[in-house]
């Protein structure tokens, strides 16, 4: 059998792939009865139908004809994620003013090209511009400097 | 029943006009403006980021805000699409055919206005519409039991999928997952955490918040900074604004077409400003005397489409506000911005809370007027925006989400998980699969299982109870016919033509 539509084939096996994680975690729950219906009920219905239709998907790809997946790169997924994920460990030991300064040079990186004033430039400006807007103008609660200073 | 519609809108007016709405509507409608002008953001985007900011304005003014960003966000794309030939917006691509011509015939002065003076008379029309409409529907919904909504919701996902773009079994798919995503969390009738695996911080759900700002944010950036930044800006010289008279009198009749299938399309589940633009456009080159000039620079070209999306976008309100059914993803993030206050969308919300029923409404009229009278004159300012490279836009949007996921509560776990939705969202693009109907999905989930319950409970087990309510059997059976039609060959493949021009 070949595969004829790749994107199908890999989007039938993500939706079979959570159908099952869901199923599987839902036989932990009381099923009850359509009368009383448990906590396990719903999910096991919804992630039956949702293995059902991936595997209709994956059968698909091996008759219809379909696209091939673009190509990926992954730098930009793995430096905005990371970005990103720092940032939000960072806030409580070193402060929102930092943090934001480290997010945006950070996440320039991910980029086709870097103009290192311009994103000096860039992380203080937005530093100072959400310190503005959401630490004095709509008074989150954020720390703003590192621990040590406080 | 005349001076209680004036009433409504006496009381929409005076909240409206208080000067912390106006000020949000104003805040609302620029904004809408600036990321419809920007390509590689879009609407959905811009309002999940700015749903943590609501939390800390009263409801109707986060509405109000919200509201403004959407309508805003088509007329700035218009703009773009004349004048350099990019959709700010998915909704103003058909604009770009027409109104591009006509401005390197040197009339994008006249396109710029016939956009304007389209959209902002579609917007009241439809915002009378929304007024004369909405009650009734909701007086109906007031009848309904959980038998009939339940059944409701079941309709509404499926339209919602019918008429999305891309593959129809994937889109099912995807609202499966929505619906189990909603589900996450504690379980209100057992008090049973599911699916939190010990995370403490997932007893409330998964947030919807981070939830939408990765799958529509972060993965929108991901994907922009896989293309190259390739995108050359000159402008054209706007010329005079006034549209001559021939303008006047060809643009009318487009006009007109264009607000009523607009209007018609938008209060459809899973309808909204994109059919609207791209059914307009269509229908006009079908009836329109001046059909052969169309592509070349016809005023109708910007005329129907314009006026269509801009009352798409205003009549899918009718749905949300009256029924608490999401009939797009602006839409489910409008309910979701209402959950976050601690209002139960329904047809209850029109009669507990007028104020924020009538105060949205009058507020669109005002907002749409504020569009046309800024708008104009401040063309220069947007098409300058977009000499903007990408590498510095798109810092600046992940520093607003990253602020917008971490405030949801002070916790660093709401920037993971966006993050991780932004990798998921990734996938889904890559694998063509739609965020959109997972959104509403995940917003209709608990809703369906909770309904399902009481009726389960109420007719003691009896599924068939589904179908013996004439209601709730109306629902099923449109559902049923609905999928049947789009299944049926010949359709199926119309309906694959009609998306791939976008």
């Amino acid at each position: 059998m070949k595969i004829k539509s790749p994107k199908d084939f890999w989007a039938g096996l993500m939706f079979i792939a959570f159908g099952l994680f869901f199923l599987f975690f839902a036989l932990d729950y009381k099923m009850g009865s359509l009368t009383r219906m448990g906590p396990a009920y719903f999910p096991t219905v919804l992630s039956s139908l949702m293995v059902a239709f991936g595997c209709v998907i994956l059968f698909q790809s091996f008759v219809l004809k379909g696209e091939r997946i673009p190509a990926m790169t992954f730098r930009p997924v793995f430096i905005i994620v990371l970005s990103l994920i720092l940032f939000g460990y960072l806030i409580a030991p070193i402060g929102l003013a930092l943090a934001l300064v480290f997010l945006v040079i950070f996440s320039s990186f991910a980029g086709h090209e870097i103009k290192i004033k311009e994103v000096v430039i860039l992380s203080v400006g937005m530093t100072i511009l959400s310190l503005l807007v959401f630490v004095k103008g709509l008074g989150l609660p954020f720390p703003i400097w590192p621990m040590f200073l406080n | 029943m005349e001076l209680q519609f004036l009433n409504n809108l006496s009381l929409g007016f005076s909240v409206a006009f208080q000067l912390w709405n106006l000020f949000y509507c104003l805040v609302g409608v620029v904004l809408g403006t600036l990321i419809g002008v920007l390509p590689g953001i879009g609407s959905v985007a811009t309002i999940a980021m700015l749903l943590p900011v609501t939390f800390n304005l009263p409801p109707t003014t986060s509405l109000i805000m919200l509201a403004g960003i959407y309508y805003g966000a088509q007329y700035g794309g218009s703009t773009t699409s004349i004048l350099v030939n990019i959709p700010g917006e998915a909704t103003s691509v058909m604009t770009c055919i027409d109104g591009y011509q006509m401005a390197r015939q040197g009339r994008a002065g006249s396109a710029l206005a016939t956009s304007a003076i389209a959209s902002f008379f579609a917007g009241t029309v439809a915002t009378v519409l929304l007024a004369m409409f909405a009650p009734p529907l909701a007086e109906v919904a007031l009848k309904f039991g959980p038998v009939e909504y339940f059944s409701l919701m079941v309709f509404g996902l499926v339209a919602a999928v019918v008429l999305a773009h891309g593959s129809l079994i994937k889109a099912i798919a995807m609202v499966f997952l929505g619906l189990l995503f909603g589900l996450v969390g504690t379980d209100v009738n057992s008090g049973v955490m599911r699916f939190t695996f010990g995370i403490f911080e997932l007893a409330d759900g998964i947030s919807f918040v981070g939830l939408a700002m990765g799958v529509f944010g972060v993965a929108e950036i991901i994907t922009n900074l896989e293309l190259k930044d390739a995108r050359d800006v000159f402008t054209n010289k706007v010329g005079n604004l006034m549209p001559s008279k021939e303008d006047f009198r060809r643009m009318w009749l487009p006009i007109l077409r264009g607000t009523a299938l607009g209007s018609a399309l938008g209060i459809l589940p899973g309808g909204g400003a994109l059919l609207g633009s791209f059914g307009a456009y269509a229908l006009e080159k079908k009836v329109s005397k001046y059909r052969y000039e169309l592509g070349k620079g016809a005023i109708e070209g910007v005329a129907a489409p314009e006026s269509a999306n801009n009352a798409a976008a205003q009549t899918s309100f009718i749905p949300m506000l009256t029924l608490g059914i999401p009939s797009n993803a602006v839409m489910a993030l409008m309910i979701g911005a209402l959950m976050i206050q601690g209002i139960a969308p329904g047809p209850l919300v029109m009669t507990q809370r007028p104020e924020l029923f009538w105060g949205l409404i009058a507020s669109m009229w005002i907002g749409n007027l504020m569009l046309v009278v800024l708008n104009l004159p401040m063309i220069g300012i947007w098409v300058k925006l977009l000499t903007v490279p990408y590498r510095v836009l798109y810092p600046s949007i992940l520093v607003f989400m990253a602020i917008g996921a971490y405030s949801l509560s002070n916790a660093p776990l709401d920037v993971a998980m966006m993050a991780a939705f932004g990798i998921l969202g990734y996938f889904f693009c890559k694998l063509e699969c739609e965020p959109a109907p997972m959104i509403l999905g995940f917003i209709l989930g608990p809703m369906m299982e909770e309904n399902l319950r009481r009726a389960m409970v109420m007719s003691s087990g009896n599924p068939v109870v589904l179908l013996t309510s004439p209601i709730s059997a109306g629902f099923l059976l449109a559902g049923a016919i609905l999928l049947g039609i789009v299944l049926a060959p010949s359709i199926r493949k119309k309906r694959e033509e009609v998306f791939v021009e976008e």
